[in-house]
């Protein structure tokens, strides 16, 4: 009896929870700090997954940088307390029945076949496989994911640059 | 828990950042929407790569990752200068592409 399910449990509610809170807080700022929680609560579905580099990487990049220029993004547009979401009523609900039926629609399609309920055993360490497939098999795309992300920072750096 | 309980996990968590995206007005919101979306697929490939032993799912979302962040900071960058030029990050008061 491993603590597997409870771990599974507790983290579901954390993320499903802030997940809620980051749509639903009239609040940008408190929305930013859920979806720090979301994150966070991310990478623990990445551990019990036993995929420790990518539960790193998801905290080190997600959760310090993304939410980092986010509220960088809120500081300079000074919209902390937006308008209140009750007042676009029809959007509200058109929306919310756009995701309910997504939802309907993806469990029906994953409870259509019984899937795997047992983990295979992984040869070896996760973190070295994954750093010789991007390495031999998957080099390409890094070095393209490369400029792709110089390209970007580029980007970024002339769309923010500071007024003449 | 099986593959399916992680699998309904990402959906849940995907539909609820499909709505953050529909409802939210201001322009962050969309965004921080779509990085719910972006969380949730991640962890439908970390578990389809658990548990079918190929590790490329695993190499796949780290990719996936770093191109969020490329996509978050200049959407974020396109943000500021929008507000920059219109003052405002309402997404209903962006509609010069209006017909």
């Amino acid at each position: 009896m491993t603590g597997e399910p409870i771990a599974f449990w507790g983290l579901s509610i954390v993320l499903v929870g802030s997940a809620l809170a980051v749509v639903l807080s009239k609040n940008l700022f408190h929305a930013v700090l859920w979806l720090a929680l979301a994150l966070t609560g991310t990478a623990g579905v990445f551990l019990l997954l036993d995929a420790e580099f990518l539960a790193a990487v998801q905290l080190l990049l997600y959760a310090g940088g993304i939410i980092t220029i986010v509220v960088f993004a809120i500081v300079v547009t000074e919209r902390l307390v937006g308008e209140r979401l009750t007042q676009t009523n029809m959007r509200i609900g058109g929306g919310a029945a756009a995701a309910a039926l997504l939802l309907a629609f993806i469990v029906m399609v994953i409870r259509k076949r019984p899937l795997e309920m047992t983990r295979p055993d992984m040869a070896g360490d996760l973190t070295q496989a994954i750093g010789q497939a991007v390495l031999t098999r998957f080099v390409l795309p890094f070095e393209l994911l490369a400029v792709l992300m110089l390209a970007g920072l580029l980007g970024a750096i002339y769309f923010a640059r500071p007024e003449e | 828990m099986g593959l399916q309980a992680y699998l309904l996990l990402s959906a849940v968590v995907f539909c609820i950042g499909l709505f953050g995206v529909t409802t939210r007005r201001n322009t962050i919101g969309i965004l921080l929407g779509i990085e719910l979306m972006m969380n949730a697929v991640n962890i439908n490939l970390v578990a389809f790569a658990r548990f079918t032993g190929n590790a490329a799912g695993m190499v796949f979302t780290v990719f996936t990752i770093c191109i969020t962040v490329t996509e978050a900071a200049i959407g974020l960058a396109l943000v500021i200068l929008l507000f920059r030029v219109r003052r405002t990050v309402m997404a209903d008061h962006l509609d010069l592409l209006k017909g």
